[in-house]
C-alpha cells in the first residue's frame, strides 16, 4: 500500500461545513490526550498498573501544560476480577499513578467497558463534577491459558440457562449470524433457490465470503498500526480455511485475547483551549441494552433511523437474535445529540467493535450506514474500506465511510477495559490528523476527517455505547 | 537473578515451564526480567436456582417447563422462563412447553471453554415453539454440520441420570 497522497477536500466539501454542535445534556466536553500501550497476546514483563501508567505517560506527552494536579479525578476500567487475579484493582491503578487522594470510580460493563469508561469521564465533565477527568483502562487476558480465558468470558452469559451448554461466546455469535445469513441473504439473494437446504448452505457460503472481507480489511488497515497486535496481508481463501472454531466463524474472523491499557483526558472548554491546539470536541453519546439471554429477544418492530421508514421492514421480526437493539438504541440517542441524521454522509469514520467480523456487518445495518439486510451488499460495494488500498479484491465505493481503519478488534486485539478507549485514541488521533506523527506512518490517516463515530460493544449485544467525536477548532 | 529460576524468552517457554515447575523467569527483549509463577484458584458455589428452580426439576422429571405472564391482555409466553414478564412485569406461571419445536438457528462450537473442549464437537440449537414469544438455548444431538438447518423439527430427549443443569435436557431432529 503506497502512502496516501495529502489530504483531499473534495468530500468534505460536498456537505455543509460541519456545526460545533453544543451537546443537549450539560457543559461541552473535549477530548485534549490520549495514549494507549501495544496490544500484545502477553506482556508478563509489564502488571495492571504499570500498563497503565505507560497509557497514561503517553497521554501526557500530548499535553505539556496539564500536569498532575490539573486532573480532577479519574474513571478506570478493566472488565475482569477473574483475569485480574486482584479485586478492586482499579484502586492499585489509581494507587500507582499517584492520584489519591483525588475521586476514582472503577467501571466495568462487559466488553463495552471502555466505551462505558469514556462516557463516564464524559459525564464527569459534562456535569460539572470536574473539569478534567482520566479515562483509563486495561485488561491482562495473558494470565489464564486461553479455554480458561473464554470460560471466564461466558461467565458474562446466564449461568443458570447459557453458560453450561458450551461457555462459548463464539458460539452464540455464530448462532446471530447464522440466523442473520438466513433473515438476509437466504431470504434475500437466495429466495428463488427451491430447496431448501441447499439455500442455505449458498446463503452461509455467500455470507462467510463476505465476512473474510471484513477480515481482510481489518487486518490489512492495521499493517499501518504499529500499536496493533495482528497485522497481516490475508486473502478471503486465508481467511475462510484457517481454523474452524464455531461454524460458520472461523480463527481470523475472531478477535483474540490481549494484553493492554489505554487513557484518555476530558475537559471543559476553557481548559481544553488551555491544553491544546487540536481539541476534540465529544458532541455525542448513547447507550442502548438488551436481554442477557439471546433467547429472551423479542420479535417486535425496528426503531427507526431518520431516514428510514416502517414499510423498510414490514415483515422483519425485530431484533430477534439477528441484529443489536442496543447498538442502534445508541446510535440514535448519540445521533439525535449530535444532529446527525444521515450517518453514512455525516460521518468521516467509525472505530467499531468488530469482536467478530459477522457482528461488524450486523453493526452497519444497527448505525443505520445501511438499511437492515444491506449490510453484505455494503461490503461488497467496498463502502467500509479504505480509498487507494488494495485489498485483493474490487472496493468500488471505497472511502465513502471507512470503518475501522485501525484495523479494529480482529487486528488491534481486544484487552476488554482498554479497547473502547483504544477507539477513542485512534479516532482523537484520525481528528487531529496526528495519524503520520502516532503511528510513524501517514496511510491510515483520512483526509481531514470532521466527524467520527467510536462504538463499543457487550456480550452478545447486552450493552452497546456510541460516542461521536468531532474537530474542536478551526 | 536466582539461578534456581529457568530463565525464558518466549512466553510459550514459560508456559511450558510452568506447568513443570510452576516458576518461570521471562526474559524480554530488553534483557528485563519478570517472575512468573502459578496461582492455583478454586470454588465450589452454594449456587441456588432460586425462582428459576421449577425449571430444573421438571427436567429431571422429563417435562420441559415455559413461563406465562398471568396479565389479562398480556400473557406473553416464554420459552426460557422468567419469574416476572418483561413486558409488563406481571407474575409469570409455569406452563409446560411442547416437547418439540423448529431450530431458529444453530452452530457447530469446535472448541468451547476449558471445561467442555472435551466434548467438542457439539452443536447449539435455539429452538422456537408453537405458542411461545421467545427461544430456548439448548444442545442438538444425533446430527451433524451438514444435517442441520433453520427450521429443522427437532425434539426433546431427557437425561435418565440428572445432574440438575440445563444440559438435562438436548434436543434431536425429529423422527
Ligand atoms: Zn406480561
Amino acid at each position: 500500500m503506497p502512502p496516501r497522497s495529502p489530504p483531499a477536500r473534495s468530500r468534505a466539501a460536498k456537505r455543509p461545513p460541519t456545526r460545533l454542535t453544543p451537546p443537549s445534556k450539560g457543559r461541552r466536553v473535549y477530548m485534549v490526550a490520549g495514549g494507549v500501550t501495544k496490544f500484545a497476546k502477553a506482556h508478563p514483563e509489564m502488571d495492571f498498573r504499570l500498563m497503565v501508567k505507560r497509557a497514561y505517560d503517553a497521554a501526557l506527552r500530548d499535553v505539556p501544560n496539564l500536569t498532575k494536579d490539573r486532573i480532577d479525578g479519574t474513571r478506570i476500567s478493566y472488565f475482569s476480577d477473574h483475569f485480574s487475579r486482584q479485586l478492586k484493582a482499579a484502586s492499585m491503578v489509581q494507587d500507582y499513578l499517584g492520584l489519591n487522594p483525588k475521586g476514582s470510580v472503577r467501571i466495568e460493563w462487559g466488553g463495552a467497558t471502555g466505551g462505558e469508561c469514556f462516557q463516564a469521564a464524559y459525564e464527569a465533565v459534562a456535569s460539572g463534577r470536574m473539569d478534567v477527568c482520566l479515562g483509563a483502562g486495561y485488561e491482562t487476558m495473558s494470565r489464564v491459558a486461553t479455554w480458561k480465558g473464554n470460560e471466564f468470558i461466558a461467565l458474562a452469559s446466564d449461568t443458570n440457562f447459557d453458560f453450561p451448554l458450551g461457555g462459548f461466546y463464539t458460539g452464540y455469535y455464530a448462532l446471530m449470524v447464522v440466523r442473520h445469513i438466513y433473515e438476509y441473504l437466504r431470504l434475500g439473494r437466495f429466495a428463488h433457490v427451491k430447496d431448501e437446504r441447499e439455500a442455505q448452505r449458498l446463503a452461509i457460503a455467500e455470507g462467510s465470503r463476505i465476512m473474510s472481507m471484513v477480515s481482510v480489511k481489518n487486518h490489512l488497515n492495521a499493517l499501518h498500526n504499529p500499536y496493533a497486535q495482528y497485522p497481516k496481508r490475508l486473502t478471503v481463501a486465508d481467511v475462510l480455511a484457517s481454523e474452524m472454531i464455531s461454524y460458520p466463524l472461523t480463527r481470523e474472523q475472531i478477535c483474540t485475547m490481549s494484553d493492554g491499557a489505554a487513557a484518555v483526558i476530558l475537559c471543559d472548554e476553557a481548559r481544553a483551549k488551555e491544553f491544546s491546539d487540536r481539541p476534540i470536541l465529544v458532541t455525542g453519546v448513547g447507550t442502548g441494552t438488551d436481554t442477557m439471554r439471546l433467547a429472551d429477544r423479542p420479535f417486535g418492530k425496528v426503531p427507526l433511523m431518520p431516514r428510514e421508514t416502517s414499510s423498510d421492514y414490514t415483515d422483519l421480526p425485530y431484533p430477534g437474535i439477528h441484529s443489536f437493539r442496543a447498538g442502534r438504541s445508541a446510535g440514535l440517542e448519540a445521533y439525535k445529540m449530535a444532529g446527525i441524521t444521515d450517518p453514512n454522509r455525516e460521518l468521516d469514520f467509525i472505530e467499531l467493535h468488530d469482536a467478530y467480523a459477522s457482528s461488524e456487518i450486523q453493526t452497519y445495518e444497527d448505525l443505520g450506514l445501511c438499511k437492515y439486510g444491506e449490510g453484505y451488499s455494503f461490503v461488497e460495494r467496498g463502502d467500509p474500506f479504505l480509498k487507494g488500498v488494495d485489498y485483493g479484491f474490487p472496493t468500488p465505493k471505497a472511502g465513502a465511510i471507512p470503518v475501522n481503519p485501525s484495523g479494529g478488534l480482529i487486528a488491534c486485539g481486544h484487552p476488554v477495559g482498554a479497547t473502547g478507549l483504544m477507539q477513542g485514541v485512534f479516532a482523537y488521533w484520525q481528528l487531529q490528523e496526528r495519524i503520520p506523527k502516532h503511528f510513524g506512518d501517514a496511510a491510515l490517516q483520512l483526509p481531514s476527517p470532521k466527524r467520527g463515530a467510536i462504538h463499543s460493544h457487550a456480550g452478545t449485544g447486552s450493552a452497546v455505547t456510541v460516542s461521536i467525536l468531532e474537530r474542536g477548532y478551526r | 537473578m536466582s539461578a534456581q529460576v529457568p530463565v525464558k524468552t518466549h512466553f510459550r517457554e514459560v508456559q511450558e515451564e510452568l506447568d513443570r515447575s510452576g516458576r518461570a523467569i521471562f526474559r524480554d527483549k530488553d534483557g528485563n526480567e519478570s517472575l512468573v509463577i502459578r496461582f492455583p484458584y478454586s470454588i465450589q458455589y452454594i449456587h441456588s436456582y432460586a425462582e428459576d428452580s421449577p425449571f430444573f426439576l421438571g427436567l429431571a422429571d422429563g417435562k420441559l417447563k415455559g413461563s406465562r405472564c398471568t396479565k389479562k391482555g398480556c400473557r406473553f409466553a416464554y420459552a426460557t422462563p422468567r419469574g416476572h414478564c418483561m413486558v409488563c412485569g406481571s407474575a409469570t406461571e409455569w406452563v409446560d412447553l411442547p416437547l418439540s419445536g423448529k431450530v431458529h438457528s444453530w452452530t457447530t462450537c469446535h472448541f468451547g471453554s476449558e471445561a467442555f473442549l472435551k466434548e467438542t464437537p457439539y452443536n447449539l440449537a435455539m429452538v422456537e415453539f408453537e405458542g411461545f414469544g421467545s427461544l430456548l438455548l439448548v444442545r442438538l444431538k444425533d446430527a451433524i454440520e451438514p444435517e442441520l438447518y433453520v427450521g429443522m423439527p427437532v425434539e426433546a430427549r431427557f437425561n435418565p441420570d440428572p445432574k440438575y443443569l440445563v444440559t438435562d435436557v438436548w434436543f434431536v431432529p425429529k423422527r
